[in-house]
């Protein structure tokens, strides 16, 4: 009789918790998980000058000074400037489409001067900073609309197109503390 | 004829089978488990990324070495001066930057360096600490923001 009964009943550890288990552990990592993306304004620093490696002589028409206070005010090559026309006004700086005398020879020779005040907010900087790379994006994308139809970031990576705008529209950035 | 019917249909049970669930769900919890990046270090510095349009994602991450800049955090909830940490401690004298640096690039030599720094910090500070990251060598950088809405 007592034997029978164990047969019936059989030796099996009861799995249906298991499943909740589980569950409780997946929503845990589901909520702990940040899947955080690294954002940011990518720059390639140049080498320290020394006196064996002095900067290279520029031509003050392929320069663009701008300064900035810690106030966020903007003087471009002297003239007070507000933040909204600093795209444009570095845009033909840069492409020079009516060869103004005054302006860069060349896309490739300008050189954008980004000089702030030493206790400028790095909110100032990054923001100014944003427009030069603003400026730089548009005429990318333009140049690479006008060639190959598509965006500037819509081309393939490490691709000959891709390479070919890039040194159409080399960014030359100089970044410097004004010295007081 | 029709109670016929309904016997069969209460007869047979429509069920669906439950015994592969556990392992469905095991399969996505593995795969958060593996994913989860628990944060390596402990903030020293108070850290609010500014935002900004034209930016770029980091593809690479196993590249980035990260620098913070932001005032101290001190004990009561005050704030410090602004410093400089990098990995768990706060770095105190500038000018060990570059040899801290320079032998990070050498165990990486694609190093990535992201600056994360706060938006009030003062930009002599970051001034300095990119000297430093130029005598080093480690020309990469990338000037962590969030992405403006």
């Amino acid at each position: 009789m007592l034997l029978k009964k164990r047969k019936r009943d059989g030796g099996e550890i009861n799995g249906s918790s298991m499943a909740d288990i589980a569950f409780l552990l997946l929503i845990f990592f589901l909520v702990t998980t940040t899947i955080n993306v690294d954002t940011g304004i990518g720059m390639v620093l140049p080498p320290p000058v020394t006196d064996d490696n002095p900067p290279p002589p520029i031509r003050e028409r392929n320069q663009m000074n701008i300064l900035v206070n810690a106030q966020g005010l903007i003087l471009m090559d002297e003239q007070p400037t507000a933040i909204t026309e600093v795209r444009e006004k570095l845009k033909e700086f840069i492409d020079n489409p009516d060869n103004d005398e005054n302006l860069a020879v060349s896309p490739q020779a300008a050189i954008v001067s980004l000089k702030t005040q030493q206790e400028t907010p790095y909110r100032i900087y990054i923001d100014m900073l944003d427009e030069v790379m603003g400026a730089y994006q548009e005429l990318r994308d333009a140049a690479s609309r006008a060639n190959y139809g598509v965006e500037f970031r819509q081309l393939p990576p490490e691709s000959d197109q891709r390479d070919l705008i890039a040194e159409m529209y080399p960014k030359k950035i100089s970044i410097a503390a004004e010295e007081d | 004829m029709a109670g016929h019917f309904k016997k069969k249909q209460a007869g047979s049970k429509q069920e669906v089978p439950t015994s592969a669930m556990p392992d469905v769900v095991f399969m996505l919890l593995f795969f958060f488990m593996v994913t989860t990046v628990l944060r390596e270090v402990t903030l020293q510095v108070k850290l609010d990324l500014t935002q900004a349009t034209h930016i770029e994602k980091i593809e690479e991450k196993r590249l980035v070495s990260y620098i913070y800049m932001g005032p101290e955090l001190l004990p009561g909830r005050e704030l410090g001066e602004d410093k400089v940490q990098i990995d768990d401690a706060i770095v105190e004298d500038i000018g060990s930057i570059r040899n801290i640096m320079y032998d990070k690039l050498l165990e990486e030599p694609k190093m990535i360096v992201s600056l994360r720094v706060d938006e009030d910090s003062e930009f002599s500070l970051l001034s300095s600490v990119t000297k430093e990251l130029q005598e080093a060598g480690t020309y990469r950088i990338n000037y962590s923001t969030k992405r403006e809405d």
